[in-house]
């Protein structure tokens, strides 16, 4: 098998469950005739049909919860934000029955919500955002964001198969990223939901990062080595439930973190890490936990003013000279 | 005497003949440029044009006063230019110039400017008419006479804020003007494909609004058709919605190959070009010869070469007011 994609990969994953269960289907503006706007679902409508590949007028809520309804029926649906960006639009249905409708009446809500995230792309205000932080303070709703092809592949078809709702981002820098692909295996196999990756082993600091971020972290590990200062990089790959194991081990290793993730600041991610690490590993900590992330702004359109915005490895190293220092 | 004011007459319908013809132009010509840019890497992002549906936009303003508002979508370089918006501003805030409508923060989907109650460019589909059901409130209550006028395109009626727009803006006697720009696609999806009904303006209907359909690639009959609605939104207070059927000749955006339209169903419109048709029909009228169009081409070509260069001459915003207008206190945290 040759190397693929990540985009290539999360087709394959769904075409695959779409072979294995008659009851897996997608959903979403343009995913059919036209294949997607990324084309991720291109060649799906003439294998699967109209019926198990279903062109959508641009109805977010509708969409989402259409799929609600029909995974309430034992349907397993996978839902297309055509920009991940457009899920505010189905924010109800998403946080006020998805997340809640097992807790509220036992019935599970099975369904996937995924579509492309990320800035880099000189998007604009609109098309370039990471929304797990809309999320994270919803219980009920699970996260997944996958840096290779390998997980991508893997983590698609374990989100296709969980018995609840997962929210799942696709960088879209890394989509067609040729410098990522890689092969994978011709068996079926999934990459467990709530388990992350160390994607190199370091003693002295710990990045936790994931998506596109996790290629940033690794050159910056590699500039770091050149001054013998060893990073051990954690790439989250599950944001909700995220791995507290891995995390908490690590920093018992290295006894210094960086958290670094593509969304803003305020409110995210690194600031729930953050605090787990507090709580669970704070004698172990010889320094304080940093964070570099976008700086609290919508993304701009302006090049200079996104590269500015984007956490770069610049910053990483910053950070990680600072903490060394420790 | 007669004769003389009939001239006279003659002379204005010809001077307003040749200017809508100019502003289809100007819309043309700018979005061939902004190709040109993108495709130099000038622009970047995502672009979406407006070639086709010119007789739109060009018509549609004529008859807007400058106390409406206007409202667009992420299409929207052909309002913002008949709207008198300067080229040059534009075409910064697509490179991402400080000297740009929206100091390049915003780009090609998200123009604005409110010095000329354009507020926006709004990427997100169907997100602006309820701002223009809010903009026509206040007017009301500030006792402004003001229309409304929102742009939105077939695709927006299916989400739920057309519909609750449109109840809204019924239930409480608002001065919105919705404009449907009725181009048959929402991107690569035929209105059949996403519509149970695909009469858009019988939607208005169930809403106790009043709607008219009018032929968009016919800039004089847009013009009349808008000047009639928004006076009647003038005159009532009341909303109203002209679906505008038109078509786009280019792919959605820059992005799309443009595979889910034949090439005859796009030949057999580009025969009904706005543009081309407006100006035969005008050459045939007498009202306008070679010399004519020479000179009105060279006056938008300067035009644009001078917008291309305020563009290339602006500067990038410094990033160290990146943190400005996020809230209204200002600087960046260390
Ligand atoms: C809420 C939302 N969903 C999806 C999109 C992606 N998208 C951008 S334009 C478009 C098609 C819109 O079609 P229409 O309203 O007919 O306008 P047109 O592009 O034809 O002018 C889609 C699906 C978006 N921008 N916002
Ligand atoms: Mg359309």
């Amino acid at each position: 098998m040759p190397p693929i994609t990540l985009l290539e990969a999360i087709r394959q994953g769904i075409s695959e469950e779409m072979e294995r269960d008659s009851r897996v289907f997608v959903l979403g503006e343009d995913v059919g005739i036209y294949g997607g706007a990324f084309k991720l679902t291109e060649g799906f409508i003439e294998k699967f049909g109209a019926e198990r590949v279903i062109d959508t007028p641009i109805s977010e809520s509708a969409i989402v919860g259409a799929a609600c309804g029909a995974a309430m029926m034992g349907m397993r649906p996978v839902a297309e934000m055509q920009f991940i960006d457009f899920i505010s639009c189905c924010f109800d249905v998403l946080t006020n029955y998805a997340a809640k409708s097992r807790y509220r009446q036992g019935v599970g809500i099975p369904i996937v919500v995924r579509g492309p995230c990320g800035g880099g792309v000189h998007g604009g205000p609109f098309h370039s955002q990471n929304v797990e932080a809309f999320f994270l303070n919803t219980p009920g709703l699970k996260m997944v964001e996958p840096s290779t092809p390998y997980d991508a592949k893997g983590l698609i078809k374990a989100a296709i198969r969980d018995d609840d709702p997962v929210l799942f981002f696709e960088h879209k820098l890394l989509y067609r990223n040729p410098k990522i692909k890689q092969e994978v295996p011709e068996e079926d196999y999934i990459v467990p939901i709530g388990k992350a990756a160390i994607r190199r082993e370091g003693r002295d600091i710990t990045v936790v990062t994931y998506g596109a971020m996790v290629y940033t972290a690794m050159e910056a590990a590699e500039r770091l080595e050149e001054e013998g200062i060893e990073m051990e990089v954690i790439d989250l790959r599950t944001l909700q439930p995220f791995d507290r194991e891995a995390v908490i081990e690590s920093v018992k290793k290295t006894s210094k973190v960086i958290i670094l993730h593509e969304a803003t600041r305020t409110g995210g991610m690194a600031g729930e890490i953050t605090a787990v690490i507090n709580e669970e590993a704070f004698e172990y900590l010889d320094g304080p936990v940093m964070r570099v992330t976008a700086i609290d702004t919508p993304v701009p359109y302006a090049p200079p003013l996104e590269e500015f915005f984007l956490p770069q490895v610049a910053d990483v190293l910053k950070a990680a000279r600072a903490l060394a220092r420790y | 005497m007669s004769s003389k004011t009939e001239l006279e007459l003659a002379r204005i319908e010809r001077e307003h003949a040749l200017f809508l013809l100019r502003e289809m132009l100007r819309i043309r010509r700018f979005e061939e440029k902004a190709i040109e840019m993108y495709s130099l890497g000038h622009i970047r992002g995502f672009l979406h044009l407006y070639i086709g549906e010119e007789a739109v936009a060009a018509g549609a303003m004529q008859s807007l006063t400058r106390d409406d508002n206007i409202v667009a979508t992420y299409r929207e370089h052909g309002q913002a230019l008949a709207r008198g918006i300067a080229a040059g501003s534009l075409m910064a805030e697509m490179y991402g110039k400080s000297t740009g409508c929206s100091r390049g923060r915003g780009g090609s989907m998200h123009f604005f400017d409110a010095s000329r109650r354009f507020y926006g460019g709004y990427a997100i589909v169907g997100g602006g008419l309820p701002i223009a059901v809010g903009l026509a409130l206040a007017d009301k209550m500030l006792a402004r006479r003001a229309v409304t006028a929102c742009f939105f395109g077939d695709g927006a009626v299916a989400e739920g804020e057309f519909h609750e727009s449109m109840n809204l803006a019924a239930l409480w006697k608002l001065p919105v003007l919705f404009l449907c720009e009725n181009n048959l696609y929402a991107m690569g999806t035929a209105l059949a494909r996403h519509q149970s009904q695909t009469d858009i303006h019988l939607k208005a209907e169930a809403y106790g609004v009043i709607s008219e359909t009018v032929d968009g690639m016919d800039v004089l009959a847009v013009e009349s058709a808008v000047r009639r609605a928004a006076e009647f939104v003038r005159e009532s207070g009341h909303p109203f919605l002209l679906e505008i059927r038109t078509y786009r000749f280019r792919a959605h955006s820059m992005a799309d190959p443009d595979l889910y339209r034949t090439k005859e169903e796009i030949e057999e419109w580009k025969k009904r070009d706005p543009i081309s048709v407006f100006e035969a029909y005008l050459r045939e009228l007498g009202m306008l010869a070679d010399d004519d169009v020479v000179r009105i081409e060279a006056e938008v070509a300067a035009e644009i070469d001078e917008a291309v260069a305020f563009a290339e001459a602006g500067t990038w915003e410094p990033v160290e007011d990146l943190l400005m207008d996020v809230y209204t206190t200002t600087g960046l945290p260390d």
